[in-house]
């Protein structure tokens, strides 16, 4: 199963990515596990300098803002 | 060219049927010519501003907040804090990411303290409201609080009081510097165009509701706060009064957009411009939702310092416009 992390300090945007994510996966019949991590010490690790951002396999893929569809898609 | 603004307030308070002489009918039209003003001038400048900061990332604000260079640092960092569109929940993020840069701790300050103050749409409601003359004070006192305050908290060095999970990362070899930064893309103006279109849509989805809350406030302090009481009350007179101001400016929290059509109703009614500014700035840059999330990352003492930092400078700019003010409006 494939596990997405969203970073965020628990702003509202994060938590819109969060469910924007889930969402789409339920929708295309995914299975995925998607984990919020706000603690600024693991945010750091991954080096990014606006959040939301989206890690998959361990490598940052989008920051900055909620992502697009087609974005999310191309994650699952 | 804003006289289109007046006339569509105007045929909307006979439309409603108001007595445009009544209290609540000066109040209607001043709030109805504000906020149809200041919605159109705003999609107009974020859209444009938008389009010219299109290749302008983070990434690359940080490569230049690199440099050594003693003034240009804090100069850098409250100019990109200024032209960069600001949101409170990238502030712990970009923090980490500038401090494990071995940017100084003042420069990214200077960032963070002038990022709310200052953007376009500060400047937008301010020229319209206020005028040329008084944006670019505002401008100009912003960016220096920013420097200042920056340069300052260097100077104590303020970097002791980062909390010890950063301290520590920042001490061992293992932090690696961040890859360079690929040049700045180069855009076509389809791509612009695409990123000020959902830029402006993403802002004001997020003011809009600000401008109308500020305008609204603006408007019932136009129409039923007598001027008099506010000259005896919060006249230039009393030295107090500014720091007063900036204390109460404290717990009361709004962005800029929300609070400058107020600065602009407190001005007519006679509150001195220092008084203003300082309240205003007090309200605008010294939030404890702020405040709250850099806890993070900063030890009380850093967040006490720098909140200290700040109700001193926006004081001192509060009483320097007070006694100076005359002066400058006649230059």
């Amino acid at each position: 199963m494939n596990i997405i992390k969203v970073l965020g300090s628990g702003c509202a945007k994060c938590n819109q990515t969060m469910e924007f994510i889930k969402d789409i996966a339920q929708q295309e019949g995914v299975e995925l596990e998607v984990l919020k991590v706000s603690d600024p010490m693991q945010i750091m690790k991954y080096k990014v300098l606006s959040t939301p951002a989206v890690v998959l396999d361990e490598k940052v893929v989008h920051s900055g803002s909620v992502p697009k569809r087609e974005q999310v898609l191309k994650w699952l | 060219m804003f006289e289109v603004f007046k006339v569509f307030a105007d045929l909307s308070i006979q439309l409603i049927g108001l007595d445009d002489q009544s209290r609540l009918g000066m109040a209607v039209h001043f709030f109805i010519e504000d906020v149809s003003k200041i919605l159109v001038l705003l999609v107009v400048m974020i859209y444009l501003i938008a389009l010219l900061r299109a290749s302008l990332n983070i990434e690359r604000i940080r490569d230049f907040l690199k440099t050594k260079h003693p003034v240009l640092g804090y100069l850098f960092g409250a100019f990109f804090g200024a032209i960069t569109p600001f949101c409170s929940c990238s502030s712990i993020p970009l923090f980490l990411g500038f401090t494990t840069a071995r940017i100084p701790i003042g420069v990214t300050l200077s960032f963070l303290i002038t990022s709310p103050m200052i953007n376009e749409v500060a400047i937008v409601l301010l020229g319209s409201l206020l005028g040329f003359r008084f944006t670019l004070v505002y401008v100009v006192v912003g960016l220096l609080v920013g420097m200042l305050s920056g340069a300052l908290l260097d100077w104590l060095k303020a970097e002791r009081y980062l909390q010890p999970f950063l301290t520590e990362a920042l001490a061992s070899d293992e932090l690696s510097p961040p890859e360079d930064t690929p040049e700045a893309p180069s855009l076509s103006l389809k791509e612009r165009h695409d990123y000020a279109k959902e830029e402006l849509f993403e802002i004001m989805g997020r003011i809009w509701k600000w401008v109308f809350i500020g305008i609204g406030i603006g408007a019932v302090f136009h129409g039923f706060v007598p001027q008099a009481w506010v000259t005896d009350h919060l006249g230039a007179g009393q030295w107090w009064s500014v720091p007063a101001a900036v204390l109460v400016g404290i717990p009361l929290y709004s962005n800029a957009t929300g609070m400058i059509p107020i600065m602009e109703s407190l001005i007519l009614k006679g509150l001195p411009i220092g008084t203003t500014l300082a309240f205003s700035m007090s309200v605008i840059a010294a939030s404890f939702p702020e405040f709250v999330l850099l806890k993070q990352v900063m030890q009380w003492r850093l967040l006490a310092m720098l909140w200290i930092t700040l109700l001193c400078a926006f004081t001192l700019v509060g009483w320097f416009f007070n006694a100076f003010w005359p002066l400058i409006s006649q230059l």
